[in-house]
């Protein structure tokens, strides 16, 4: 059962990626092809809002790839490519946002949380120590009182 | 802390969660402001829809207006056409960019269901909606007498949309208009 089912999804995993291809482009350099892959799956199609620029078929998203081609083949670098479409459509078109001012919080976000998480687990991890070692080790006024309990047990029996 | 407060923390915590997942209940998450919100209408010329003569940036800029991306393809321009004429019968200027459309179609559009526009743009590549940042018809953007764009709303505009939004913004726009 579990063999055939993990087939069954490596097959779609396969699949996806032939319908992720929606027009090809022919480059003057591969090198362009490479950096046209990047960038389109770094780009987000403004109308279909959880889609990349690749993986989507909205006329707006074949527009922006074809835009990206022809600006690629015109010889701009990523960084005029990516201020090109911010400008038009806002750092919402980037999947990896530019660090400074709103996206400050999605950038330090994981690492304080990671921080807060450290902290916490180093606390935790005292704190049971510290007990631990108290109820290891007994008091003068414990000892008293377990020795006079086990006499009086003695006596008893 | 004190460790009994230490057991309100769970709640506290769940509050704090409640009051942002209760906000995200009213906002709309396909809502994207528009990155030209203040700054002036791009730059283009470009012709006009039936007649022989070129439109540029400049031509629309004089009174506060509106600025309906449409096209004969989209199903939802049907839709808030008929509002559109009434807000112009009332004396608003609608300017309308004709965006990715054939003329032909356009014009019988037009001529069947009435023209609410000023004048059209024709935008046949979709380079003048490229530089807006149109990423689909309908799109209506309000500009101030100086052609700066102030708001963009995407999707049909009706009685609501106008009532609540758009008309409030251009009252006080033709405002703004008089006193500068």
């Amino acid at each position: 059962m579990m063999p055939r089912v993990l087939s069954v999804f490596l097959l779609w995993l396969l699949s996806s990626a032939a319908f992720a291809v929606i027009e090809t482009y022919e480059f003057s350099d591969p090198e362009l092809e490479v950096r046209y892959r990047q960038l389109s799956l770094e780009l987000r199609c403004p109308k279909c809002q959880n889609q990349n620029i690749a993986d989507s078929n909205a006329p707006i998203a074949q527009d922006l790839r074809k835009l990206l081609y022809q600006q690629l083949e015109a010889g701009a670098d990523n960084d005029q490519i990516l201020d090109y479409m911010v400008a038009r459509y806002g750092e919402f078109v980037r999947y990896r946002p530019r660090y400074g001012g709103a996206t400050a919080a999605l950038w330090l976000a994981p690492v304080l949380l990671l921080l807060v998480g450290i902290v916490l687990a180093l606390l935790t991890v005292r704190g049971r120590r510290k007990k631990e070692q108290k109820s290891s080790v007994l008091s003068a006024a414990d000892k008293q009182q377990l020795d006079s309990l086990l006499k009086k047990t003695e006596k008893n029996s | 802390m004190a460790p009994r407060l230490k057991l309100f923390l769970p709640l506290l915590i769940f509050g704090v969660m409640s009051i942002f997942l209760f906000r995200g209940l009213s906002l709309d998450p396909q809502a994207l402001p528009s990155a030209l919100i203040d700054q002036p209408l791009p730059e283009f010329s470009l012709p006009v829809l039936g007649q022989d003569r070129m439109i540029a940036q400049q031509d629309i800029a004089g009174e506060p207006a509106l600025l309906n991306v449409w096209a004969t393809w989209c199903i939802s321009c049907r839709v808030e056409h008929p509002y559109l004429l009434q807000i112009s019968a009332d004396g608003v200027p609608i300017y309308g960019i004709n965006y990715k459309d054939e003329d032909a179609a356009a014009e019988r559009w037009l001529a069947e269901l009435g023209n609410p526009y000023r004048a059209n743009i024709v935008d046949r590549q979709g380079t003048l909606g490229l530089d807006l940042g149109v990423y689909g018809a309908p799109e209506t953007y309000l500009l101030d007498a100086r052609g700066v764009v102030r708001y963009r709303h995407v999707g049909v505009v009706d009685e609501r949309v106008w009532q609540t939004i758009l008309q409030p913004m251009y009252a006080q726009l033709v405002a703004e208009a008089g006193q500068g």
